[in-house]
């Protein structure tokens, strides 16, 4: 992007360093102008979409990177590209459906038209119309094309960054999310569901509200209210080595095993609860580390759920400085049984834009957006489990994956 | 057109959609249950994901049980602000299949909030198969389809 755009009032961190977050920083739109720049245009990955949004050759879906309209397609060789969703004579977007199949992209306004790679092939009139207008002779079809992204794909996740500075997707994940990553998307999967959510907030309060384990038994009382047994939790939380990433998980130590399912190596969870619906928490043992719930949450907007066997992908979108559209991916493995379908089915219901246990989540960060929007000299203070960013295991009460994104928000902010 | 549904039958089935809106605009939820047989489906879904033949939507309840479970998760653990409902409905068109009366109703569904600001918060049409028990009409599906795939904030009460 050309050059950055200053603010009027100038910004500095608190000297308490991450255990302080300015308010401001959530209701300026000079910073988050700025953040465009420097974030969303910065070194930083980008989850676009899935591959199986672009399944077959010369298929493409739009999707956007902060507020920058992005195109993601998969040319005839298999190859996946991703390029600004904005024409390079008048700037009006190029595709305007969610997704389709095209050999080249056409923008409708004077059908200047793009191979699958975002480089023009050709536009009409170039040559004028009898013998009158047209292009100069000195118009360059190579020096004119869409925006390109460099891309990047890990288990069918595609992700984008506008930026040569941004080091290799694994190194920018770090080990640690990137075989979490392997754990949940390693083998074949599909599509359950789709939806999505506004949040009436401005889109780190969502990031921080993912990584925060501190709220999660205090705002969401579905467990408690109906007895869900959920005693013998075994909690962590663990951050990369930046910092701006995390997986907090929690263990369930002892399942008792159920014959029907045992058989074929599946065995129900045996919730006890008040539920008259029980088969609401029918679940099966899908990994031997005894993990049942996880959340893992990349930098600076992307998250991988596994809520029991209900296995999602988050991503959250800005559309201005106070709102979020934040999506659901509800997945299945292709190898799954009917019977596994069907749990991860029902414990859909846990999660999204109704979730049982977590659709707080709506609002809560939008009661903080009214809370501090008038108050941007007002500070959070963010003390739960110390002041440092580290991994925590067996306590839920702390905050250091918050301060990790804090960590990572100000390298990349640039914000002393 | 009654596409081969009675006329009298018609206003049985009539009153009983009404019906099935009025208790959820009047905050009755506790008896919405009743409205579905003891082993009924109720599913909201967008519409791309009801055509793309999606297991997951936005909310789906197998059984009374559920959706028991759903109104006491609503009134005893989930927080959010207090909100209201107005549906509008189209009139409704019913086809007969045999024991099962298929019907479609469309609706727009006005949400209030408690500082008193109203907005359309869904629209789309009911898909629903009714079925005749002793005591009237009952629900064993209804699919909500919603248009507005793109949900404002929360859905915690039904639609």
């Amino acid at each position: 992007m050309p050059s950055q755009p200053t603010l009027t009032e100038p910004f500095h961190w608190p000297n308490e360093g991450l255990t302080r977050v300015p308010y401001r920083v959530f209701s300026d739109a000079e910073i988050y102008t700025l953040e465009q720049h420097r974030l969303f245009h910065g070194p930083v990955w980008h989850f676009l979409c899935l591959e199986l949004d672009i399944p077959e050759p010369c298929d493409y879906r739009t999707t956007r990177v902060g507020g920058t309209p992005v195109i993601v397609s998969r040319d005839e060789d298999g190859a996946v590209h991703a390029m600004v969703n904005r024409c390079a004579h008048k700037g009006a977007i190029v595709c305007f459906k969610e997704r389709g199949n095209a050999k080249t992209l056409s923008c409708v306004y004077h059908a200047w038209n793009y191979n699958l790679d975002g480089t023009l092939r050709g536009l009409a009139f170039r040559k004028g119309s009898r013998g009158e207008g047209g292009m100069g002779a000195d118009f360059d079809v190579s020096k004119h094309r869409l925006e390109p992204l460099r891309v990047e794909t890990i288990c069918g996740l595609v992700f984008g960054t506008f930026s040569e500075a941004a080091p290799p997707l694994a190194e920018f994940l770090g080990p640690i999310m990137v075989g979490n990553i392997e754990r949940s998307l390693g083998r074949p999967y599909h599509l359950l569901g789709y939806h999505s959510q506004i949040l009436h907030n401005n889109w780190k309060l969502y990031a921080e509200n993912v990584r925060d384990p501190y709220h999660a038994t205090l705002l969401h009382t579905f467990y408690t209210t109906f007895k869900i047994n959920r005693l013998d939790m075994e909690d962590g939380l663990l951050l990369s080595t930046c910092g701006r990433h995390s997986y907090s998980y929690a263990k369930r130590n002892a399942f008792a095993r159920d014959d029907e399912y045992d058989e074929s190596k599946v065995h129900s969870a045996q919730y006890d609860s008040r539920l008259e619906g029980p088969q609401l928490l029918d679940a099966w043992t899908e990994f031997d580390d005894g993990i049942t719930h996880s959340i893992q949450s990349m930098f600076p907007s992307l998250t991988i759920h596994f809520t029991l066997n209900s296995l999602a992908v988050r991503f959250f979108v800005p559309r201005g400085v106070d709102e979020t559209e934040l999506h659901w991916m509800y997945l299945g493995y292709d190898d799954d049984t009917e019977a596994m379908t069907e749990m991860r089915t029902m414990q859909g219901n846990l999660t999204g834009a109704a979730g049982l246990v977590s659709l707080e989540d709506g609002c809560i960060n939008e009661f903080v957006q009214r809370g501090t929007r008038n108050h941007p000299e007002a500070r959070a203070f963010l003390e739960m489990g110390g002041d440092g960013v580290a991994s925590s295991i067996g306590s839920r009460a702390t905050e250091t994956a918050i301060r990790g994104f804090w960590q990572g928000y100000r390298e990349i902010m640039d914000f002393e | 057109m009654s596409e081969g549904v009675p006329a009298e039958r018609r206003l049985v089935l009539e009153d009983f959609l009404t019906a099935y809106a009025h208790c959820i605009d009047d905050d009755a939820l506790e008896q919405w249950p009743d409205f579905f047989t003891d082993d009924g489906v109720y599913q909201i879904i967008s519409r791309e994901g009801h055509e793309h033949g999606h297991k997951i939507g936005v909310m789906l309840c197998r059984g009374q049980g559920m959706m028991r479970d759903r109104v006491r998760a609503m009134r005893q653990a989930n927080i959010y602000e207090p909100q209201r409902y107005t549906h509008i409905l189209s009139r409704p068109a019913f086809t007969n299949d045999g024991d099962v009366v298929a019907g479609r109703t469309n609706f727009h569904v006005v949400r209030t909030m408690e500082d008193g600001q109203s907005g359309l918060f869904a629209t789309g049409c009911y898909v629903d198969e009714i079925v005749s028990g002793l005591e009237g009409p009952r629900l064993r599906c209804r699919k909500v389809v919603i248009d507005s795939r793109r949900i404002d904030t929360l859905l915690v009460v039904p639609l």
